[in-house]
């Protein structure tokens, strides 16, 4: 058992504290929002914020968080349901193809405004360079990123 | 119904066609009591449809699309009682925005507006089967007069029908079913419901008009929404060639739409074959066979069966799979499974032993099959003032999609279920009920998103290993491939090889052309040129290869593509002509495609100065009937080839939704130059030694270039938009790389080369 603040609630999450903490939300929690991809910290498809940080979840393991606040993306939005500035920008720039990268890449741009109120063309490449979207959609996602800037 | 019963049921409504022989040319119609299995004129006209009304007999079809106070007019298109449009899509979504797009087409032609469609994918039932895409693949792309000819399609109706084909793929959902089944069908559904119209109001149909889902008959001030004639239009006979729109009338296609799947993929809502749940179930990850085609010979899974959560340890013949309560406990536990495979003589297979293998057979060329045959290379030989050969191979591609394989089956009471993403519903179908002993009708598959498909998920291979997982373990299973098994069983783009050969005249121009290359999957026409030259032979051979093979983004296109367009560029270097020049001199007479060809050299400003260090490269290629030209700008200061910029033109006939054909045109280029860059798999004592995305590289946003994308609406057939941006990127770049180095690129990827850190 281990206890865990998932977007809001206090959770005590039935599995292993070594269990990746992509699998607790997804398997225990069933928040399927979140994806695997690699497993390796490779492509960021499971990126979720840990205390306000972008991880890769799936080599994050529960047992090392213990206590902390982990944010998904069903959590981004605001209480009363309005999308966060990253997620209006996605729609507004037409971002996903196949969508299935796009809650890791959504995470890590909310992540990097977060911290970065205006980022650089090079600050947004370096920052998102973990998150491989096989679509192929970088410009949009770079493009959808300098528009939620002026928003958030 | 057969095709003798819907000949005697439908009365001959335009002149008897005739074939060459004399004979009447068979034709599949719309009948009396609704159901069309093939209905099938020349001209892109009524292909094949459903119409049902209410107590019709398939009742299979009206489960899924008829509701209490609906009536389905065709399989593709249903109004409710409260006037509302379904469009009912025969394709997969994997992010290409078919749903979207396939909508419009119905939408223009019906005259409903887009906001109030509602869209939704159809079930893997057979009548949906996309017979158009199994015709093209099956006939090899070979082009008929107009769209189709109807004894051709009703003939490949039967056969996809055969063989439970509804695929996606083939950049074929717009350019076929769109045109040829969305647009007839809005068409159709339209005129049916005027002529029902016009019966009520007891006015002729050529005095109506239709706008916003509402008929109007101006002289009266009449005017009532569709659903008011719904039941009368499903009794009236549709006409065979229902009139369709001039594209300058168009208001809805060719212009951007918003897709109707994004706001579900920005929130986490969209649920893809990964996500799908059912109470009880277990999860299983596997191991297959490193060497494709060898079995499982022993297991030792005795350490394995103790870990936690682990349910089962089984030898499924060709693979391994532990079952346990999560994906992460059964993953775990499969690093304890000591597992031998069967030894064979393709353990001693390399990358290399099967390139000096294509050698060898090219070499044989008395062996190699005839695919195009002009004028007389022989003697082209013998008159030219030189002759120019050059030999590409390509590596063994993975697609390496997002989401990696995986299917939910469960197997119980005779029947099967299978939640997956698939882009071949029906085949899934059909493979499953095959693999467990199953009618059919026993086996239902629930699609789901795809994260990412490019014809990986065209084969079904890992939803019926779920299915026997299963069917063995008689739980639900949810069966994740690992990343790792993801790289290594996928179904490759085949490694390949191609010798070019050209007989140059005195004017440095080609007077023969041959390619004879290894590998042949498809289309049939992906090995054409379409360059002005007089004499050409193209031939091919396939030798045995164990590694498995599939349809990979633009499929044959990619090598050819890049083994065309390098030879191109070679020549004219050889020539001593710029390379555009060259190739425009080569197109002569042919407008569309210079027209493309000039697009993109003029946005590039092709000719115009760069700093040093940079240089540009221009290639074009024509796929699934889009040409696509692209023009690279490329930096070779760096410690690897840096792509700045891709200026990209496209001839799709008409883009039916801009945005989402530019978005096609972005993808399919950063998928080509991920694989020109970076894409290698190779082998080693028989396996692939690739495993995850350290050692399979993609290209980040970090080294993605900057895409600049001129879409060209010509007169000409709606083409497609998945794949042609992908063929034209690999010799842009490597012909880029050329006019800056002097290095010529013939085996690819360009990570394999040493350019000196820089020039």
């Amino acid at each position: 058992m281990v206890k865990l603040v998932i977007n809001g609630t206090d959770l005590d999450v039935n599995v292993d504290p070594d269990t990746p903490l992509l699998w607790a939300v997804r398997e225990q929690l069933g928040l399927t929002g979140t994806k695997f991809g690699c497993g390796a910290a490779l492509c960021g498809a499971c990126t979720m914020h840990v205390d306000g940080e972008a991880v890769r979840s799936c080599s994050t393991f529960v047992g090392d968080i213990e206590g902390k606040s982990v944010t998904t993306i069903e959590g981004l939005k605001a209480d009363d349901g309005t999308l966060h500035a990253v997620q209006q920008a996605w729609i507004e720039h037409q971002v996903p193809q196949c969508g299935y990268c796009q809650s890791g890449q959504i995470m890590s741009a909310a992540a990097l405004l977060s911290e970065t109120k205006n980022p650089t063309d090079e600050q947004i490449e370096t920052f998102m360079a973990g998150n491989i979207c096989r679509c192929g959609m970088y410009a949009r996602i770079k493009a959808a990123i300098k528009t939620a800037a002026t928003k958030v | 119904m057969t095709d003798s019963q819907t000949q005697t049921q439908a009365k001959a409504e335009t002149p008897v066609k005739l074939d060459r022989k004399g004979r009447p040319v068979k034709k599949g119609k719309w009948t009396r009591r609704g159901f069309i299995t093939a209905g099938v004129i020349a001209g892109g006209a009524l292909m094949v449809g459903v119409a049902i009304r209410p107590g019709h007999h398939e009742k299979k079809l009206r489960q899924y699309v008829e509701g209490e106070g609906e009536t389905l007019i065709t399989a593709w298109v249903k109004i409710g009682a409260d006037n509302r449009v379904t469009a009912i899509v025969p394709h997969s979504e994997m992010g290409q925005g078919v749903l979207t797009a396939l909508g419009a087409m119905l939408a223009e032609e019906m005259d409903v507006p887009m906001d109030t469609l509602e869209i939704v994918e159809a079930p893997a039932e057979k009548d949906y089967a996309n017979f158009v895409l199994g015709r093209e693949f099956i006939m090899g792309g070979k082009k008929v007069k107009g769209i189709v000819e109807d004894t051709i399609n009703g003939a490949f109706l039967a056969i996809t029908k055969g063989l439970n084909l509804q695929i996606t793929g083939g950049s074929a959902s717009v350019r076929f079913t769109g045109t040829a089944a969305m647009q007839t069908a809005g068409a159709a559904a339209r005129e049916m419901l005027m002529s029902a119209a016009a019966k009520e109001w007891d006015v002729t149909p050529s005095e109506l008009s239709t706008k916003d889902t509402h008929i109007y008959h101006k002289a009266s001030g009449k005017s009532a929404p569709y659903a008011q004639f719904a039941a009368a239009a499903a009794d009236m006979r549709p006409s065979l060639n229902p009139v369709m729109k001039a594209r300058k009338d168009y208001t809805i296609m060719g212009t951007s739409v918003p897709r109707r799947d994004i706001p579900a993929k920005v929130d986490g809502s969209a649920m893809f074959g990964m996500d799908a749940t059912v109470e009880g179930m277990k999860y299983a990850v596997i191991k297959s066979a490193p060497v494709h085609g060898a079995a499982v010979v022993s297991v030792d899974a005795a350490q394995a069966r103790k870990m936690p959560g682990v349910i089962d340890v089984l030898d499924m013949g060709e693979f391994v799979a532990v079952i346990a309560d999560g994906y992460w406990q059964a993953k775990q536990a499969l690093d304890y499974v000591d597992i031998t495979f069967s030894a064979g003589a393709s353990d001693a297979v390399t990358s290399q032993t099967l390139l000096d293998s294509y050698r060898e057979a090219l070499a044989g060329s008395g062996e190699l099959k005839t695919m195009v045959k002009a004028g007389d290379v022989i003697s082209a030989r013998s008159s030219a003032a030189s002759i120019f050969e050059a030999e590409y191979t390509v590596p063994f591609l993975a697609h390496a999609c997002m989401e990696p394989m995986n299917a939910l089956a469960w197997v119980r009471g005779g029947k099967c279920d299978i939640w997956t993403g698939s882009q071949n519903p029906l085949g899934t179908r059909a493979v499953a009920a095959k693999t467990l002993d199953m009618d059919f009708d026993d086996v239902t598959v629930h699609n789901h998103f795809m994260g990412g498909g490019f014809g990986r998920r065209a084969t079904p291979d890992y939803s019926n290993q779920a299915a026997l997982l299963s069917q063995k373990t008689g739980l639900p299973i949810k069966l994740i491939w690992t990343r790792e098994e993801d790289i290594a069983q996928d179904h490759y783009r085949p490694s390949a090889m191609a010798k070019l050969t050209a007989a140059i005249g005195e004017d440095g121009y080609p007077i023969s052309w041959e390619n004879a290359f290894v590998h042949k999957l498809d289309p049939a026409e992906a090995s054409h040129i379409f360059y002005n030259i007089p004499n050409q032979s193209i031939r091919y051979t396939s030798p045995d290869v164990h590694i498995r093979f599939g349809p990979w983004r633009s499929v044959d296109h990619t090598q050819h593509g890049f083994y065309t367009e390098s030879f191109i560029d070679e020549l004219a270097h050889e020539a001593g002509i710029d390379p555009y020049q060259y190739r425009r001199t080569l197109l002569a007479g042919k407008p569309r495609y210079l027209a493309v060809l000039d697009a993109a050299a003029k946005a590039a400003g092709w000719g115009t100065p760069l700093p040093e260090g940079q240089g540009r490269g221009i290639a074009i290629t024509e796929s699934f009937m889009t040409i696509v030209a692209e023009v690279v700008t490329v930096d070779m200061t760096g410690a690897e080839p840096r792509v700045l910029h891709v200026h990209c033109a496209a001839d799709a006939g008409l883009a039916v939704n801009p945005d989402g054909f530019e978005a096609q045109m972005q993808s399919g280029i950063i998928f080509g130059l991920t694989a020109a860059l970076y894409g290698d798999i190779t082998i080693a004592d028989g396996a692939v030694e690739q495993s995850n995305f350290h050692d399979y590289e993609m290209i980040r946003m970090d080294n993605a270039p900057d895409i600049d994308v001129i879409i060209m609406n010509t007169e000409a057939p709606i083409g497609g938009a998945g794949e042609p941006g992908t063929p034209p990127i690999t010799p842009a770049f490597t012909n880029a790389i050329f006019s800056v180095t002097g290095k010529r690129i013939r085996d690819l990827p360009v990570k394999n080369h040493d350019f000196g850190k820089g020039v």
